[in-house]
């Protein structure tokens, strides 16, 4: 609160409350009312698309590290190769290629049309979800790679020494110190991952993004739900942040 | 004030100067959406609207230059000042007017509903009950699904160009789609197309949404620009231009009622 | 439907050829886009980065909060929303500036538009990367040398950007790949880039798979070819410097 008290950010403070009173009061907002309920629905599915990517992206991403760092050769270069390609290749190319070129090969292919799957393979949001979760997975699996390899040998060789099992080193020493060290990277990448979110607005899925662009093109308004827009992704970005500064308080620090 | 006056006049002036020395950019959708507009494979954009876009500005005494803009931004593109004038297939609507200004139209064709074949449907809201609908993003078609269809269909799916909407149609996961009847049948001539759906006729018209026609998309206030390219509209209809240019493109003329 | 199988496979492949009927020309100008605006807006970014690390770690209590709204709202946002908002509101501020001066109405290209956009963006990362890069040089160098009375600018141009590359390189090597991803996205507002070309060509001849196979070997060799540079660079930038392997 005394950060806020200095002088010269006093003055700051009364100029951007002057710049959001202006934009209270000078641009248009009476669309605000009729495109609310879409709002809402947009940003609930914005949310949902990112919770499920990370968490699948994460789950992912475990053996993608693990493999890169630990694993056998035939798994190790299969995995450094799928990270390569997805942190290669722009996401907006892969859910293209996802959903337009997958879907231009199920007309050549009778019998997934006549699959029980269809029904959910004609829509759009599957294509989404995987698109977002492969791309999380890639980046993830870089990061949970170097996690794996910063766990102090030390303590991979005391379980050993107890006579731990392997599977129960991973599961009860190794995984959860790479975690814990991956965390402070993880709210970033998540981050970025809610910034990625968007793209899934050009294969018609509806998020908020969606319902953004559809009132600048029923109204022709193009500064107000762009900048509407900027506010909720910053709101979300907050919220975020402070969801994972939380969890790292919880988790004890200093394992080392 | 008067000042202000003099040198908003002279600011309007100038720009009217300019507008006659410097070329003309004229904004056409960046996507497929033929006959009427699309790439070839040397980079060039060809079709019926692009030769008149070369026609009406020869008669009209303009250097024009064609610059692709995304259709969802393509009337930004134009308040913004990136383009001057937009000849994308746009139809003349009371919606639009109120943003932007319109030439007189250059070409008016009905609007149709073509789906998969072998499906039952007609043209109107019971005939589309349960359907899932595709349409281009702030078209007049989707201004029309929106208000008639949208009680009785499944699903209205809003694409960013109406090649996508065509492909899904192919790729089986709208049922049917509604755009103009000219591209429409284009699309039903391509293989896949061919395979996949039929025309199931045109939709009844509502000129309040469906609009007046297709006209050139000016900026406000630009009236000098407009009455050059409504001169050049009115010149290569007289002068048989018009005709020349469609003919290799349609049987019989486009240009309506 | 005689496109079904390997014979489809390979007459689609056609398509890739460099010179018409092959779309192979238009995908390679998409990729000179690309890579036109990614390099400017790189260095653009570079440029906007050094004044903001200067400012954040040298700049008054004003500046410094500015640099702070400016490097918060821009991470925190999506970029295709930014690109968005910059790309209709800097072309549409220029032009109504030129015209309450009495000017004419100038025309923005697409490309300038992209670059100084996404220049806008990548500013913001360059700014954290850098300072944290400043911050890393031994503070004894620039003691030593406003010791020795070297005044600011070449204290900057001598002792700390040239100290700090070492450890700028790999941060800005990821902000350089992720300018060239980030071209991607101007494809949303129609400019010719690699992906809107991409897009184009798959739609006028149906063949999306091949296109955006073709399309995504393009940019993966892009980005290889470019992490084999800085690796390179890195290595130089280190020369005479003690080894410090495993640590980033």
């Amino acid at each position: 609160m005394k950060a806020l008290l200095q002088p010269h950010r006093i003055v700051m403070l009364a100029i951007a409350a002057a710049i959001v009173l202006w934009c209270v009061f000078t641009l248009r907002w009476d669309w605000l009312p009729k495109y609310l309920p879409l709002a809402v629905e947009g940003i609930w599915r914005t949310v949902w698309i990112l919770a499920v990517t990370v968490v699948m992206g994460m789950a992912l991403a475990i053996p993608l590290g693990l493999a890169q760092a630990v694993g056998p050769w035939y798994l190790a270069a299969p995995a450094r190769v799928f990270c390569t390609v997805i942190r290669g290749t722009p996401l907006l190319l892969q859910l293209w290629l996802l959903y337009y070129g997958l879907g231009s090969l199920f007309p050549q292919i009778p019998w997934i049309r006549q699959s029980d799957l269809w029904p959910i393979l004609r829509q759009a949001w599957p294509y989404a979800v995987l698109a977002l979760t492969l791309s999380f997975a890639g980046y993830e699996g870089e990061v949970m790679r170097g996690a794996f390899k910063g766990v102090p040998k030390g303590q991979l060789e005391a379980a050993k020494a107890m006579g731990m099992p392997r599977w129960k080193i991973l599961t009860r020493i190794w995984l959860p110190q790479a975690v814990h060290r991956a965390l402070p990277t993880l709210g970033g990448e998540t981050v970025l991952q809610l910034k990625a979110t968007p793209l899934v607005a050009t294969i018609t899925v509806v998020d908020i993004y969606a319902v953004s662009s559809r009132v600048r093109q029923d109204t022709y308004i193009v500064y107000e739900p762009l900048l509407l827009l900027a506010v909720v992704y910053m709101v979300i970005t907050g919220i975020i942040v402070l969801a994972f500064r939380a969890l790292e308080r919880r988790v004890p620090s200093r394992i080392a | 004030m008067k000042k202000l006056a003099a040198l908003t006049l002279t600011a309007t002036l100038m720009l009217g100067g300019a507008a006659m020395a410097q070329t003309v950019k004229v904004g056409i959708a960046a996507e497929p959406y033929p006959p009427f507009a699309s790439p070839d494979a040397s980079g060039n954009w060809v079709g019926w609207e692009v030769d008149l876009i070369g026609a009406v500005c020869a008669a009209a005494e303009m250097e024009c230059e064609i610059v692709p803009v995304a259709w969802d931004g393509i009337i930004p593109s134009l308040t913004a000042g990136q383009i001057d004038a937009i000849m994308a297939s746009m139809s003349i609507t009371a919606e639009r007017m109120q943003t932007i200004d319109f030439s007189d139209k250059y070409y008016n064709t009905p609007t149709v509903i073509v789906g998969a074949k072998g499906v039952e449907m007609t043209p109107d809201a019971a005939g589309l009950a349960g359907k899932i609908l595709g349409v281009q993003v702030s078209t007049v078609h989707e201004a029309y699904a929106q208000k008639h269809f949208a009680g009785s269909v499944a699903e209205i799916k809003v694409y960013q160009t109406q090649d996508e909407a065509n492909q899904d149609l192919v790729a089986g996961r709208i049922d049917a789609t509604q755009a103009d009847s000219i591209a429409l049948d284009d699309f039903l001539k391509t293989e896949a197309g061919m395979a996949c759906c039929e025309s199931k006729g045109a939709v009844t018209d509502d000129p309040e949404v469906l609009g007046l026609g297709v006209g050139v998309g000016l900026r406000k206030g630009e009236d000098e620009l407009k009455a050059k390219f409504n001169a050049g509209i009115a010149k290569v209809l007289e002068d048989g231009t018009y005709d020349k240019i469609s003919a290799p493109y349609f049987a019989s003329s486009i240009y309506g009622g | 439907m005689e496109l079904i199988g390997a014979a489809g496979a390979a007459s689609t492949l056609d398509l890739l050829a460099y010179s018409p009927p092959g779309w192979g020309a238009n995908l390679l100008r998409g990729l000179w886009n690309s890579i036109l605006i990614a390099g400017g807006a790189f260095g653009l970014g570079l440029l906007i980065g050094i004044f903001g690390a200067y400012g954040k770690l040298y700049g008054g209590p004003v500046l410094r909060d500015l640099l702070a709204v400016y490097t918060t709202v821009v991470r925190a946002v999506p970029e295709l929303v930014l690109i968005l908002i910059l790309y209709y509101a800097v072309t549409d501020a220029v032009n109504q500036a030129l015209i309450a001066f009495g000017h004419e109405r100038i025309q923005i290209s697409g490309l300038a538009a992209g670059i100084v956009v996404l220049g806008f963006v990548q500013g913001a990362y360059a700014t954290e990367v850098l300072r944290g890069a400043i911050l890393a040089v031994p503070p004894g160098q620039i003691e030593a040398a406003r010791a020795m009375g070297m005044p600011a600018t070449l204290l900057a141009r001598r002792i700390t950007l040239p100290l700090m590359l070492s450890y700028a390189i790999p941060g800005l090597a990821n902000l350089w790949l992720v300018a060239t991803k980030d071209t991607a996205l101007l494809a949303v507002v129609g400019f010719g880039e690699l992906t809107q070309e991409t897009r184009q060509a798959a739609g006028a001849t149906k063949a999306y798979f091949t296109f955006f196979m073709a399309a995504g070997a393009l940019y993966l060799t892009l980005s290889l070819v470019s992490t084999y540079l800085f690796a390179r660079l890195e290595r130089h930038a280190r020369r005479g410097q003690p080894s410090v392997g495993g640590a980033r």
